[in-house]
């Protein structure tokens, strides 16, 4: 039926296009890392105490990206 | 998949009949209950597996080396103490030993100055008591010898006097003599 | 001039240490044998391409016939693998510190790391006065711990790929941190979502946006870990697919090898920032104020 396939065409393409979300917060979380990595490079002294709060910023930044990931899974299998 | 006799009735209705998973497995209402039972199950598990019998274990072990660390850093500290203390008795002991040879030395020096002086003192009143009786030794030596030059001149005048055939008169020689000495 | 070629050749062999000439080696023999082992399989035919990367997320009962119905009580290959990751709690912290000793043994050692790790995560994250929350969090800790590092056996069912799983794991996180928030502070831990350092008018919208992000705290919470956990492992089954391919197989199996490599951080790492995000948002609840 046309209406099944074009239903089909619909689910697929979105899957795709949240996945580039959960690509998008791959530059989310490399810049908080990189941003990290370049104030430890400054003062290493203090990158230590900081690491926590660099895994707290890469789960935050992580989250969003986990959602689009999360749609798209819910898109191919789901619906 | 081989598998192709499955009951697709008591499988559940996630299954299709190739034996694969109708849409996310994840999803499928009819194995939430099992899922959440068996980890209500393991949860507990480890809870008690960890309050039990791990942690306070770990925790018992943790104290202890701590405390043995806190006690063996005492002991250093303490050893450290008593080697400072044994270290400032020998320094002390060795100042005082110095002081102590300096006092002795001192001591004998002064008394080898004082037994040297009065030996110095006596050796000097001896050279002096000699000098004196020499010097009126000499000064009688020489008061003889005046005497005795005059003597052996009257002596050597008669003498000659004879030898020269002459008749010796004292009292003339002896004049004579004495004039000699005299006047030179 | 054929001599420089000669020469560079001879260079480069003498640059290259014994060990890299044997890995090459090894790769090189690996390869062959795969390439050998799929085109004696593929002789069955049927090359065609077959993606089943969700089939290893379903839940099957362990005895019995495949396709028995499964019952809450039912045990699975998820209540395999699950208490395969108690008895590894079991061996590090019950067999791993049986001596006590004062100066530890190697498997002593690693679990008062362990401990330390997570007791100093628990204690500089919450603070003091949470470390009676200390048992229940490294208990989650080891749980999704040795779930993710079991789940990378292959063959395995992971539990920490089920939604279910880490729903639950986050929800109980999510009701405690509500519960302890309200039995310790009352209605102050509403202030919680009213940002008294903002400008007046601004304060309710934070509030609602506040109140949207604590809601859905235990939905990244659980996503997070099962996502990271099912996208791995669905990854490697979909190379696993394309190794039917004969010319592609070498690359699929080193591209398993590589993700395999990164899984078993991400284990590591899933288990970690759960900890420690349930460590903020329990002190979220000790400590309401902006």
């Amino acid at each position: 039926m046309e209406l099944e396939a074009a239903s089909a065409l619909g689910q697929f393409a979105g899957a795709g296009l949240a996945a580039i979300g959960s690509g998008l917060a791959a530059i989310g979380v490399g810049n908080v890392a990189g941003n990290f990595l370049a104030g430890a490079l400054r003062n290493p002294s203090a990158a230590n105490a900081q690491t926590a709060t660099l895994f707290i910023g890469i789960a935050f930044a992580e989250a969003l990206g986990i959602f689009a990931f999360l749609v798209s899974l819910l898109l191919m299998f789901a619906v | 998949m081989a598998i192709d006799t499955i009951d697709l009735e008591l499988a559940g209705s996630c299954v299709d009949d190739g034996g694969s998973a109708i849409g996310m497995p994840q999803l499928c209402d009819a194995w939430f209950a099992n899922q959440i039972f068996w980890l209500i199950v393991a949860l507990v598990a480890i809870f008690l597996i960890l309050t039990r019998i791990a942690l306070p274990r770990v925790s018992a072990v943790l104290a202890e080396r701590s405390g043995t660390i806190s006690n063996d850093l005492a002991a250093a500290e303490d050893l450290k103490r008593q080697a400072t203390e044994a270290e400032a008795a020998y320094e002390k002991a060795l100042t005082d030993a110095r002081a102590e040879a300096q006092r002795i030395s001192g001591e004998a020096r002064a008394a080898i100055k004082a037994d040297l002086d009065a030996a110095i003192a006596v050796a000097d009143e001896k050279i002096g008591a000699k000098a004196a009786e020499s010097e009126k030794q000499i000064t009688e030596i020489r008061a003889g010898a005046a005497a005795s030059v005059a003597q052996v001149a009257r002596d050597v005048a008669s003498e000659i006097v004879t030898a020269l055939g002459g008749k010796a008169d004292a009292a003339t020689v002896n004049a004579a003599v004495d004039a000699r000495v005299k006047g030179n | 001039m054929p001599k420089p070629p000669l020469n560079n050749r001879a260079q480069v062999r003498r640059t290259m240490g014994t060990t890299e000439v044997s890995i090459l080696v090894f790769f090189a023999v690996v390869i062959v044998a795969l390439i050998v082992i799929s085109v004696l399989f593929s002789v069955e035919g049927e090359s065609e391409l077959a993606f089943h990367p969700m089939d290893q997320f379903m839940i099957k009962p362990l005895f019995g016939e495949y396709g028995d119905p499964v019952y809450w009580y039912t045990v699975t290959n998820l209540t395999f693998w699950m208490a395969l990751a108690v008895l590894c709690v079991v061996l590090m912290f019950v067999l791993g510190t049986r001596g006590r000793a004062i100066v530890p043994g190697r498997s002593q050692s690693v679990a008062e790391l362990t401990y330390g790790f997570v007791f100093k995560m628990v204690e500089d994250v919450t603070g003091k006065e949470a470390v009676k929350f200390f048992p229940y969090i490294f208990t989650l800790f080891l749980f999704i711990l040795f779930a993710n590092f079991v789940a990378l056996i292959p063959t395995s069912a992971s539990p920490t790929s089920q939604i279910t799983v880490t729903a639950f794991l986050a929800l109980a996180v999510f009701l405690t941190v509500t519960v302890v928030g309200f039995v310790k502070n009352g209605m102050k831990f509403l202030g919680l979502f009213w940002v008294s350092s903002a400008p007046l008018a601004l304060r309710p919208i934070l509030a609602i946006i506040e109140l949207i992000s604590y809601f859905v705290r235990p939905v990244s919470h659980s996503i997070r870990l099962a996502g990271n956990i099912m996208a791995g492992h669905a990854v490697i089954k979909v190379f696993a697919g394309f190794a039917a391919i004969t010319a592609i197989a070498p690359v699929s199996v080193l591209a398993i090898t590589a993700i395999f490599g990164l899984e078993v951080l991400v284990a590591f790492i899933q288990a970690y920032v759960f900890t420690i995000l349930t460590c903020v948002y329990l002190k979220d609840a000790l400590h309401p104020s902006h």
